[in-house]
């Protein structure tokens, strides 16, 4: 199958980007790393008039550092993020998650900004977002900028706090160095999307857990932080008891889909079993 | 119609292509060069994998003008003056195919996995040929393949070094 037409536009700047999904409106979609949208294309599940390609904008490329956050350009291939030393020593869990996402070949051309805008719930990138506390700056009409917080980005299945006429331009990470992480996926062949992902970064302090965030992929039509679980690794020393024991509320508030892979009932099982397998990893347990 | 200038194979390509088409049927349509498959057109399989700068990547799943300016490799490029690649002679040798059909893409992700990882592990080959399926599952040969042309490209280059070094000398 090939895509219906379609206009092509490569803008070089985020300005012009902004003003061509202006010009465009709900016509326009918007061309990352493609490794998502290209398949929608050709199996005419989409078929927009105009096609706006990021790919020629050299602002969005790239992993910087800014003080305590790292800064990631939205059209970061996931392949630059693995490679990036400042992202495996100050988020490694971003750099975990992503080196499960599908296969080498995609890896490098998928971008983590495409991952974060199309929000698959099954994706890998969200869930790392949001136990990392990840901040999303959008770019809007006439030069304007907002940036918001992971927790508030995803909004449903699909669907993010980035409007009609804005795009994402830069993922702002807290930086955790120091930090354990591990990121859990379970599929039931290779590159498969996560049937559950769990995503956990710890902070150890003499051989007990002083701080910890965790993310969960495809336990509901977002990415979900599990709080509960969080607070109750407090001050825990990093066993398999203590840790089984303060993971047993991570499906509060989930609300995980039933599909060929599982029902909702063995994804909450599943949940539980990684989230205490992701946490020991992360603990250096 | 969108005008493309693309460098594949070592030979410059000026064209007028349609906004839609893959990278894939550009090289297969317009250039000819059949080489490069299409297996499931679904973006699973990696049969149409190629190099795009250097990189591999499945070219059913890029578009041909975002290819515009850039450079491309197929697998009728990795031979030189008639001399196989190593990785292309490794599969001939190993008896990596039985069907064929996967064996353009497996060839060009497998230079991708040893341009990265010169000595890989057998693990670290079967991680990195995960994007491509061989629908005969001969991967038992194709990894020994791999593991082969490894050996050979490192003892090749190491002989390239030392003669260079006795030059030097």
């Amino acid at each position: 199958m090939i895509p219906a037409q379609f206009d092509y536009l490569a803008p070089t700047s985020v300005a012009d980007a902004v003003a061509a999904l202006a010009e465009h409106g709900d016509e326009a979609k918007v061309l990352a790393g493609g490794q998502s949208l290209l398949p929608i294309l050709r199996m005419r599940l989409n078929a927009p008039g105009v096609v706006i390609d990021l790919g020629r904008i050299p602002e969005l490329q790239g992993v910087s550092e800014d003080g305590d956050h790292l800064v990631i350009g939205a059209m970061t291939t996931y392949a630059a993020v693995l490679a990036s030393e400042a992202v495996t020593t100050h988020a490694a869990l971003l750099s975990k998650a992503i080196a499960t996402v599908a296969d080498p070949q995609i890896r490098h051309r998928g971008t983590v900004g495409g991952a974060l805008v199309h929000a698959d719930p099954a994706g890998d990138v969200g869930a790392p977002a949001l136990a990392l506390g990840a901040e999303l700056v959008i770019a809007g009409a006439d030069g304007s900028t907002r940036t918001v917080a992971a927790e508030d980005f995803f909004e449903d299945l699909f669907a993010t706090a980035v409007g009609e006429g804005e795009l994402l331009t830069q993922i702002r990470i807290p930086k955790h160095t120091g930090w354990g992480a591990h990121y859990e996926k379970f599929v039931r062949v290779s590159h498969q999307w996560s049937i559950v992902g769990v995503a956990a970064t710890v902070r150890s302090e003499g051989g007990s857990i002083a701080e910890a965030r965790v993310g969960l992929t495809n336990m509901g039509s977002t990415p979900l932080r599990a709080r509960s679980v969080e607070e109750a690794l407090v001050g825990q020393p990093a066993t398999d008891e203590a840790v089984r024991a303060a993971v047993a509320s991570v499906n509060d508030g989930t609300n995980p889909p039933s599909d060929l892979n599982g029902d909702s009932d063995y994804r909450k099982h599943l949940a539980t079993v990684l989230t205490r397998r992701a946490v020991l990893a992360a603990a250096g347990a | 119609m969108t005008r493309i200038n693309m460098t594949v194979d070592g030979v410059s390509y000026s064209d007028e292509v349609e906004p839609r088409t893959l990278l894939v049927q550009y090289l297969r349509e317009s250039l000819g060069k059949t080489g490069t498959v299409i297996g499931c057109d679904t973006s699973n399989c990696g049969a149409c994998t190629v190099h795009l700068d250097g990189t591999s990547v499945k070219s059913c799943n890029v578009l041909a003008v975002q290819a515009d300016g850039h450079e491309v490799t197929t697998i009728e490029g990795l031979a030189t003056d008639g001399e196989l690649h190593p990785v292309q002679q490794a599969f001939h040798e190993c008896h990596a195919l039985q069907c064929g059909y996967c064996t353009p893409g497996m060839i060009m992700q497998a230079c991708d996995v040893l341009k990265n990882n010169p000595d890989p592990s057998e693990q670290e080959i079967r991680e990195g040929l995960e994007g491509n399926l061989c629908r005969c599952t001969g991967y038992h040969n194709i990894v020994k393949a791999v593991q082969q042309a490894a050996g050979a490209m490192s003892s090749a280059s190491s002989a390239s070094s030392a003669s260079a070094q006795a030059v030097s000398s």
